[in-house]
């Protein structure tokens, strides 16, 4: 039985290769902002590109937050790419203009300081130990284009919730380049443009779920 | 551990058929632009560009077409320029799949287009794309000055100055093609880069005047982030990988 993913459609650029990747790794994808339908599906993808504001004002239009707050509450799986990354936490700093994210995750999302931007291209990831979403393909490199990003989440774990996974890139300056959180995960770059192993991380996303 | 220098191979698509240049004997049809781009896709291309350089109207959604094929199996970024006049021209192509867009002419007649598109979908999706050659013209202090239609008409700006106002006006990458070398396959226009590297801050991609394996190592080491070629990858002349592997071997981080 494929299982059953849904796209959050929000009016944020390229989602089609998103969908696509998906399903040539055997899931059943829709691409919606249906308010029951995305809080259903058995995985929930939360893309973005562009700006961080933008992002949010699409995501707010669809009721995201709860739809988040509301999956991850039932421990049902969210996975968030790009700028869909950087909604997971409290703030985004971008241009002077801070904007309030879904603050799943503390911290905030602020400019990489690079003598090049956008951070654009194949980079690897510093994999942390016991990942699953990069198993396989640890060593690979992947394709990322940004120029912002949270240079890390101080989160801890307790006897009982293990700490989130923290994988960093490095351009300029080390950042976080995926969290793997229990049902939230995300990716700064793009694993549905990463080739052959982009397609392996979203199986292996796609096998947790 | 470090962002990898990116090999772009460009096609030309007329009508969505690739045309100039395209050589492949173990492609059923080598005109077909989806099976060369998955071809370069499995040979460790980067990126891929599609430039459209159809006349008509009708041939654009053609193009909307290749794109959304190519976008459903090549999982590699793919820019898409030629006669992209306005937002929605844009908007059409992300959503059939492109990731990027890159425009020439149309900044040139409207600069205020970059902004609009830079504002709307961002930065990261634009791609500012120069055609410069030499030049002692007036308006050319840089020594270089900005032409259109392939290079043959001067549009009175000088090279340098203009590449900076578009990425200030929110560019995200340059592709700067060195009309002087274009066809030429006697190397990249090493002293081009090196002039326009330093006075921008985002990636500079460039094109024209590869000919063989060897003419790719100064183009990196005058400050290309990306280099982009046609003709030498159309005809076999280089395959992507002995290319990434001699770079490799002069320690250019590369994509394996």
């Amino acid at each position: 039985m494929s299982k059953n993913i849904v796209v959050l459609d929000y009016g944020s650029g390229n989602i089609r290769s998103v969908q696509k990747g998906l399903q040539k790794v055997g899931a059943n994808v829709v691409v919606s902002n249906d308010f029951e339908t995305c809080l259903n599906a058995q995985g929930l993808i939360i893309p973005g590109v562009g700006a961080f504001a933008a992002c949010m004002q699409g995501i707010n239009k669809y009721r995201g937050s709860e739809i988040v707050d509301k999956r991850l509450a039932g421990n049902r799986f969210v996975l968030g790419i790009c700028v869909g990354m950087q909604v997971m936490f409290e703030n985004g700093l971008e241009h002077g203009v801070k904007t309030a994210g879904l603050h799943q995750w503390p911290g905030d999302v602020t400019e990489i300081k690079a003598s090049i931007l956008p951070h654009m291209g194949w980079n690897n990831v510093q994999v942390a130990i016991g990942s699953k979403l990069f198993k396989g393909v640890e060593t690979e490199k992947f394709y990322f284009v940004h120029s912002f990003a949270a240079k890390d989440l101080d989160l801890q774990g307790t006897e009982k919730i293990d700490a989130p996974l923290k994988h960093f890139a490095t351009h300029g300056e080390k950042f976080l380049a995926s969290v793997e959180n229990g049902p939230l995960s995300a990716t700064q770059f793009h694993p549905e443009k990463s080739g052959d192993a982009g397609l392996q991380l979203l199986s292996n996303w796609l096998e947790t779920v | 551990m470090t962002l990898a220098t990116r090999i772009i191979p460009c096609l030309d698509v007329d009508d969505g058929r690739v045309v100039k240049g395209v050589n492949f004997q173990d492609l059923k049809d080598a005109g077909d632009s989806v099976e060369l781009a998955k071809f370069y896709a499995q040979n460790g291309a980067d990126e891929l560009t599609f430039l459209d350089i159809s006349a008509s109207r009708d041939n654009k959604d053609t193009m909307l077409e290749v794109v959304k094929k190519t976008a459903d199996v090549v999982f590699i970024p793919l820019t898409v320029g030629g006669g992209i006049k306005s937002v929605e021209d844009v908007d059409k192509l992300l959503r059939a799949g492109a990731d990027k867009v890159s425009i020439n002419t149309s900044a040139i007649n409207n600069p205020e287009l970059i902004n609009q598109i830079a504002q709307r979908f961002g930065s990261q999706v634009l791609v500012i794309s120069i055609d410069a050659r030499r030049s002692n013209e007036k308006h050319a202090p840089s020594g270089f000055e900005v032409t259109t239609h392939g290079g043959t008409k001067s549009a009175g700006l000088d090279a340098l100055a203009w590449t900076k106002e578009a990425v200030q006006r929110g560019a995200g990458e340059v592709l700067l093609n060195s009309m002087d070398k274009d066809g030429t396959k006697d190397g990249f226009d090493l002293e081009l880069i090196k002039l326009i590297r330093p006075n921008i801050s985002v990636p500079l991609i460039a094109s024209g005047g590869a000919g063989k394996i060897n003419d790719f190592y100064p183009a990196v080491a005058a400050g290309a982030d990306a280099l982009l070629a046609a003709s030498v990858f159309h005809f076999k002349e280089i395959e992507i990988k002995d290319l990434k592997a001699e770079l490799k071997r002069k320690n250019v981080e590369v994509r394996d």
